[in-house]
């Protein structure tokens, strides 16, 4: 049977489920439905919902529920197997517009025509297409801007834990990311999966005051939705993403949030299906599947648009080993991690700057590009700061007044670089130079000895240290 | 679609295809899909059923489509035009998919690897009526400015005399350029040959390793040397370096060719490397990079099969120059998405499973896989080498897992990554407390003879240094570095010292990002130098502080960036002998 004759076969109807457990639902006795493919389902009071093909065979087909599987019941469900994947109509003018996580209008109005519709699964870019994303991203954020550069086209994820300032963070970063000297056409795309209502309230109103909300395209599967639901979300908001950066040249900014319900939505899919598990129960094609998401994003040669990802994950117990952060961290070009200890400090953000990292700043940072002494002072930072945790450790055994004054110097340099450095209001943007001079007023607070990540030419333009 | 069908789809579960009224399907073979002809390969055989891996996207095969068969195994072709090309985890080269369907890959893309129509310059190098033996090489040809290519007698041939020889001239692939009259025949032998990803090609002896890859890496060449022909694993949480130290090993060994696997890594960095190294001067041979390496990208989002398939496609490349007398070097990155693509593909199977969900048969598919590797007297008389550089991706940086485990038991050398190393921003993150490498006593002799026979007797002393310090750690951590003695302190001045001016090393800062052999020996013998004189010192009541506060030793510390090393090293006993001499 070819595809002709299966497309024709859509038209007809199936009544009558073998089974439904979960999400999922079965069917015997159909046509060869394809694997993948768009299922139509009408349940018993007539209401549309739609599924997808995660397994058939001659016997059955199992099927996957977005809009879940409740009030479902096997006589009465109808079934269309549509014979081709899961599209969405894509426009710009999905831009100021609150949707579902199937892309269907939340808010409402009538939705806007669709230029073009895309497989949401998307297709992987071909790797000589793409451009090495190079370009400087000021956030105004001294330790995200100082130390883990964000670069247009980067997938940055943000390691969090319960409680902490994630979405503050975020929401900050969506208002001040600004690629210096350029009049770039920049927008936004909003997915959340599995938050509460008022977080998403938060975001529209932080986007509404700073006057972008027109700009945004927002994707909302909340708490209180079916949970199956978030598998779809990101990809319905890449999809958009995709026809945004690279039909219509737009810098857009890809706020996923939260990553850890999306992998449990995934991992409730896989227990029901009985597979075998990897680590913590999660399906051992985890790491796959967060690619097949994360890997959309970056810059393709020869057009101007970009796709920068930003998805936010809270770490189970704060456990940067837990599945969730370790394969995300696998897949992405970095990580910035929140540490609670500098939030019970009341710094903000509250980054751990050693375990974040940005392999993505290397080429955008530096001459031309932010300054020339950049590189070597985040490294010096870097090595300056983790000897500080050394010290503090030896501190704390052996009591602050057997230190020596060399000791007491690099205490004193941790404290200016968390309380000055780092630290920062949510609503303050400052200058890449603004973030470097910091850097280096920290600094000078060492001898100049200890700067071995430095050459003489920088410490003589910028230190200010030495008596 | 001509090809015979020989089967029907029965049931798609991901990238596992089972099907059923299977008339004479092989194992191993390959077969196409469905009338979009989606590759797959035969896995399986039970009862008139076929379990079949499909190494593109299922999306839309249903139950009865159609399964033909390809009449072979899933092989690489091999020919002029392998080097300076990418390659995707089945031998698809990525530019022609892009040329044809632009710059989101398509399924169901069918496009040679190497040029059918290129005309090549070729030169016999035997005559009509010679003898030939399965890989005799019957002629040359310039691949590039950088590799000469050998056009050799297919392993599988009984060989004979040649009956034809072609004359100097230029040709495709194709092109017959020598006929063997054998005791089965006639046989025709063209500049091109197909051979089977999963079986390793032939050699006529195994050799010793006693000649280091230099990698231009001092952590690596000095402390954990590779041979050539041998095997490594870097282990290595996220973002501790793997694919840093990998990089320049591509950029800066010693090897003739490379082939750098991206193995369910990201695009990016498979761009990155497209786009540098074809900048970038070799300075041993005066070309660029990218006239001496392969490419093949399967990354994250590419099709999982294809991924497991991605390292026996390039290792069997690595073998093919092998086998024209080339030393290459194979990096994997990394070995562990291959161990999950085997264990995505086994769980779709429904196999038992062994530790954490991988299939029992885990622990022989990487020991074949590091097999390969090699130093090797070929079929036809050469000498050739594969070596091997796996990375390893263990979760949550535990290397108690299974592929780290399973993979140290086959590779004798090791380059554990360390995360607090990568924190603090020591690079590279190389561990000098959890690496080894079995090779130190088979390339003493190499380096001995370079050093003056200083080298192995410095490495170990450091080794040692770098021992004791661990200790006098943990004494300084309980009661602070003020109780330790300074010839104990001093130890650990040392220490430092060798991991800020000798370990550490930057890859982007364009005087250190490689280091040669001779700078190695020099700066390692400095170190030890220093060690010596300043201890004497001590002995004789020097302080430490004063040590410290040399001129020469601050240099020392910025020594990567200080050209003339034999200077410095006079200015060293200079400065320890006037020092002793004022405390006399
Ligand atoms: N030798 C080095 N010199 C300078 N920087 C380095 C070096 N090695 C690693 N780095 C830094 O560490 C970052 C991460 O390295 P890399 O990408 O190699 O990690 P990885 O181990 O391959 O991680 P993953 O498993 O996630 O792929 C780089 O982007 C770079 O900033
Ligand atoms: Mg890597």
């Amino acid at each position: 049977m070819n595809e002709l004759d299966r497309k024709k076969l859509s038209a007809r109807e199936y009544r009558g489920l073998s089974k439904i457990d979960g999400s999922l639902v079965f069917m015997k006795n159909t046509h060869p439905v394809g694997y993948n493919e768009l299922v139509e389902l009408i349940d018993p009071d007539g209401n549309h919902r739609i599924g997808q093909v995660l397994d058939t065979s001659d016997q059955a087909v199992c099927v996957q529920v977005f809009e879940g599987t409740s009030g479902l019941n096997l006589p009465d469900t109808k079934l269309h197997f549509m014979s081709e994947p899961i599209k969405l109509g894509v426009t710009e003018r999905m831009l100021g517009r609150v949707m579902d996580g199937m892309g269907n209008m939340r808010d409402g109005i009538a939705p806007p025509k669709a230029d073009k519709l895309c497989d949401i699964n998307g297709s992987p870019i071909n790797p000589t297409s793409r451009e090495y994303p190079r370009d400087f991203i000021q956030t105004g954020i001294s330790v995200i801007d100082g130390l883990t550069t964000l670069i247009q086209g980067q997938k940055l994820p943000i390691f969090s834990g319960n409680g902490l300032p994630h979405n503050e963070l975020a929401a900050q970063i969506a208002r001040q990311a600004k690629v210096r000297g350029s009049k770039s056409d920049f927008c936004i795309v909003f997915v959340a999966m599995g938050i509460k209502y008022d977080i998403a309230r938060y975001f529209i109103s932080s986007f509404e005051q700073s006057g972008v909300l027109d700009k945004v395209a927002l994707f909302l599967s909340l708490a209180d939705d079916p949970s199956i639901e978030r598998l779809i979300t990101p990809k319905s908001g890449l999809t958009l993403a995709e026809h945004l950066a690279f039909d219509l040249d737009k810098q857009v900014l890809v706020i996923m949030t939260d990553m850890t319900n999306y992998c449990e939505a995934l991992r409730e899919v896989s227990t029901l299906r009985g597979e075998i598990p990897s680590r913590k129960g999660y399906p051992g094609y985890l790491y796959s599947n967060l690619a097949e998401l994360y890997e959309r994003s970056g810059k393709i040669q020869g057009k101007t648009g970009s796709i920068t990802q930003l998805p936010i994950l809270t770490m189970p117990n704060d456990d940067i080993t837990h599945p969730i952060p370790d394969l995300t961290g696998y897949i992405t070009e970095g990580q910035i991690v929140f540490d609670r200890e500098l939030h019970s400090k009341g710094i903000y953000p509250p980054i751990s700057s050693l375990p974040s990292l940005s392999r993505l700043m290397k080429d955008g940072i530096g001459k031309g590009m932010t300054r020339e002494d950049h590189p070597h002072l985040a490294n010096q930072l870097f090595a300056s700061y983790s000897h500080v945790k050394e010290v503090r450790n030896l501190a704390s055994v052996i009591g602050e007044e057997e230190l020596t004054e060399l000791d007491h110097k690099y205490i004193d340099f941790g404290d200016f670089f968390e309380k000055k450095f780092i630290n920062q209001a949510s609503d303050e943007d400052r200058s890449i130079e603004q973030t470097l001079d910091l850097g280096w007023q920290a600094l000078s607070i060492l001898p100049e000895e200890e700067l071995q990540r430095l050459t003489d030419e920088e410490i003589s333009e910028h230190y200010k240290g030495g008596e | 679609m001509q090809n015979r069908i020989i089967g029907q789809v029965k049931r798609v579960n991901g990238p596992v295809v089972i099907a059923s009224n299977i008339t004479d399907a092989r194992m191993m073979e390959l077969v196409y899909i469905g009338d979009i002809g989606l590759v797959g390969e035969v896995v399986k055989l039970e009862n008139g059923q076929a379990t079949i891996q499909v190494y593109e996207d299922t999306t839309g095969i249903a139950p009865l489509d159609n399964i033909y068969t390809s009449r072979g195994p899933l092989s690489v072709e091999l020919g002029p035009g392998l080097i300076g090309s990418i390659y995707d985890g089945i031998q698809r080269p990525l530019e022609d998919l892009r040329a044809a369907s632009g710059d989101f890959i398509t399924r169901g893309q069918k496009a040679s690897p190497i040029s059918h129509q290129k005309l090549w310059d070729f030169t016999p190098s035997v005559k009509e009526g010679d003898t030939v033996a399965a890989g005799t090489i019957i002629g040359k040809v310039p691949e590039n400015d950088n590799v000469m290519h050998c056009i050799m007698v297919p392993p599988r041939s009984s060989g004979g005399k040649l009956s034809f020889v072609e004359k100097e001239g230029r040709y495709n692939v194709d092109h017959v350029v020598a006929r063997i009259a054998g005791a089965a025949g006639e046989e025709e032998v063209t500049m091109c040959q197909k051979w089977p990803i999963r079986t390793p090609r032939p050699a006529k002896a195994r050799l010793a390793l006693n000649v280091p890859l230099i990698t231009g890496q001092r952590v690596i060449d000095t402390l954990f040397p590779l041979a050539k022909g041998g095997t490594v694993a870097i282990p290595g949480g996220f973002g501790t370096g793997k694919t840093m130290t990998q990089h320049a090993i591509a950029s800066w060994c010693d090897a003739d060719i490379i082939v750098y696997i991206g193995c369910g890594e990201r695009g990016n960095e498979m761009t990155e490397v497209l786009r540098e190294f074809p900048q970038i001067i070799d300075p041993r041979t005066g070309h660029s990079l990218m006239e001496r390496t392969i490419l093949i990208a399967n990354t994250s989002n590419m099709p999982v099969s294809a991924r497991e398939a991605s390292i026996y496609t390039g290792i069997t490349m690595a073998e093919y120059y092998r086998d024209m007398g080339y030393s290459i070097a194979i990096m994997a990155d990394s070995t562990s998405r291959w161990a999950e693509a085997l264990r995505e593909l086994s769980g779709r199977m429904e196999e038992m499973p062994a530790e954490e969900g991988f299939p029992a048969y885990l622990p022989t598919r990487i020991a074949e896989f590091y097999e390969r590797a090699g130093m090797m007297e070929n079929l036809n008389g050469t000498t050739g080498s594969v070596s091997v550089i796996g990375a390893v991706s263990p979760p949550g940086g535990d290397f108690s897992e299974p592929v780290t485990q399973h993979t140290k038991r086959f590779v004798r050398c090791f380059w554990g990554l360390d995360k607090g190393l990568a924190s603090a921003r020591h690079y590279p993150a190389i561990s000098w407390l959890d690496s080894y490498s079995e090779y130190v006593p088979d390339v003493q002799t190499w380096w001995d003879g370079r050093s003056g026979g200083s080298w192995s007797a410095d490495r170990q002393t450091i080794m040692e240094l770098l021992q004791k310090e661990v200790r006098l750690q943990q004494v300084v951590k309980l009661v602070g570095a003020d109780a330790l003695p300074d010839s104990q302190n001093f130890i650990m001045e040392v220490c430092k010292m060798f991991k800020i001016a000798f370990l550490q090393q930057n890859a982007f800062d364009d005087m250190d990002k490689y280091c040669k052999v001779e700078r190695q020996i020099k700066m390692l013998r400095i170190i030890i130098r220093y060690y010596e004189l300043g201890s004497e010192a001590i002995k004789g009541n020097v302080t430490l502080v004063k040590i410290r506060r040399l001129n020469v030793v601050q240099d020392i510390a910025r020594m990567r960036g200080i050209e003339d090393l034999d200077k410095l090293m006079l200015r060293l006993e200079h400065s320890m002998k006037q020092l002793g001499e004022l405390y006399e």
